[in-house]
């Protein structure tokens, strides 16, 4: 069978599968970004015990493999009388993963706004959290877009691993069929072109463009 | 309340163990195919060949930007309709090879193209041929520039080694399956294999910093 034949055969079920994933991309993504924001700007609390707490999240979920973050959430959490919904469960290990990754951008970010807008902030009487949220972060975001394109681009790769606790996404479908036809080239040729046009033609162009509206909104276009 | 049992671990203890010496030696010779694959990309890319170029720097595109386990189910289930036959082990190690070759192809480009503009002139002052300029002059420059990004990449390699337990190699993640399904008790299988990763991504991931910084003290910079 041709690969046009197969596409017009079983485009809907990829299609559905796409949905799936990219439903699951923009949760993680939602919670691995608000996740970061908080262990990275807890990394740089003057609190000793928050910056603990930071540094043993963003360890722990960068020293092990995604795959047993997500058998973890899914098969043990269950037994402590947690249970929880594939589709959650495989957003939430992604979001808990990738936003141990973006803490470290965030940090960064933040560091590497320059002194000088630290020390007018505090000239004009600014309150700390003021600061931050008027001053600092708005710089620290546009330092930090271009880092956050690669790794949401690392983030839906990440989303081919929920198929493995059987959430209906793209690659789950692509097993499936292949289970059922055994046309392997095609459907996995399928499905690693869709994933490359998600990321190259919707997530790498959106944020580029994102990069410039943030740049110019700054003045520093 | 589902209870820890001690006893239980260490008696799967020593399979796990076994299965991480399989986890080492599968992360490490996907790392050696991918050390020479991406040489040999990085070179290609900086040739004068500029079809062959174009082609390299969209492959390498392709690959980056779709998932790993999409990519080991391609070669697994993809070689045998073209006749050839992969166990998993070589197509998990070719797939995961072929991966991580993209991602130190990078590396190596911005590690040759970080050594200065004056080495090459002085080499061709000095009528050394090309290769000659790169055995002997480049390269062991560039060598130092990329052991950050290839250190960076060697943790990675080894915290994706559980994805290729899904075509059938008897790595940790396997083993932690097979474990748990036969005893029907998923806790201590899947919480050993996380301790296990961080036991040794954790140090890892120190010891690249170290000589991080070790390197960039000798360089002087």
């Amino acid at each position: 069978m041709g690969f046009l034949e197969f596409l017009a055969q079983y485009w809907p079920r990829l299609l559905s599968g796409t949905w799936v994933t990219i439903l699951i991309f923009a949760c993680s993504a939602v919670l691995s970004i608000a996740l970061s924001m908080i262990a990275g700007l807890c990394k740089l609390a003057p609190t000793p015990l928050l910056r603990a707490v930071a540094v043993c999240y963003v360890e722990l979920f960068r020293g092990t493999s995604l795959l047993v973050q997500l058998y973890w959430i899914f098969f043990v959490l269950p037994l402590f009388g947690l249970t929880i919904e594939k589709f959650t469960a495989g957003c939430l290990a992604i979001g808990l993963n990738i936003g141990a990754y973006g803490a470290e951008l965030v940090k960064g970010a933040v560091l590497a706004v320059p002194r000088g807008q630290w020390e007018a902030a505090l000239a004009i009487n600014m309150a700390p959290a003021q600061r931050m949220r008027r001053v600092i972060l708005p710089q620290a975001l546009v330092i930090a877009l271009p880092a956050w394109g690669n790794l949401l681009i690392e983030l839906l790769k990440a989303t081919a691993l929920v198929s493995l606790i059987s959430v209906s996404d793209v690659m789950f479908e692509a097993k499936q069929i292949n289970g059922q036809t055994f046309l392997s080239a095609q459907v996995f040729g399928a499905a690693l072109v869709i994933y490359y046009i998600l990321a190259r033609c919707l997530l790498t162009p959106g944020m580029r463009s994102l990069e410039k509206r943030m740049r110019s909104k700054l003045g520093s276009a | 309340m589902f209870k820890w049992d001690w006893d239980f671990t260490w008696q799967i203890l020593p399979r796990l163990i076994h299965a991480t010496g399989n986890t080492l030696i599968a992360a490490l010779s996907g790392y050696a195919i991918a050390m020479v694959l991406g040489l040999a990309l990085a070179l290609v890319q900086r040739g004068n060949a500029t079809v062959l170029r174009w082609l390299i720097r969209e492959l390498i595109e392709f690959i980056r930007s779709t998932p790993l386990l999409v990519q080991v189910f391609f070669v697994f289930y993809v070689a045998p309709q073209f006749g050839v036959r992969l166990s998993p082990w070589v197509s998990g190690m070719l797939a995961i090879g072929l991966h991580y070759a993209c991602y130190l192809s990078e590396v190596y480009r911005g590690g040759i193209e970080g050594v200065a503009h004056g080495q090459w002139e002085a080499a061709t002052a000095l009528n050394m041929s090309t290769k000659q300029t790169y055995v002997r002059i480049v390269i062991p420059q560039a060598i130092p520039l990329c052991i950050p990004g290839m250190g960076n990449y060697l943790v990675g390699i080894f915290k994706d080694t559980p994805m290729l337990s899904v075509i059938g190699v008897a790595e940790l993640m396997h083993t932690a399956n097979a474990i748990g399904t036969e005893n029907y008790r998923f806790l201590e299988p899947y919480t050993s294999v996380g301790v296990i990763f961080l036991a040794i991504s954790l140090p890892s991931a120190g010891l690249v910093n170290l000589l991080e910084r070790y390197l960039r003290h000798r360089l002087g910079t």
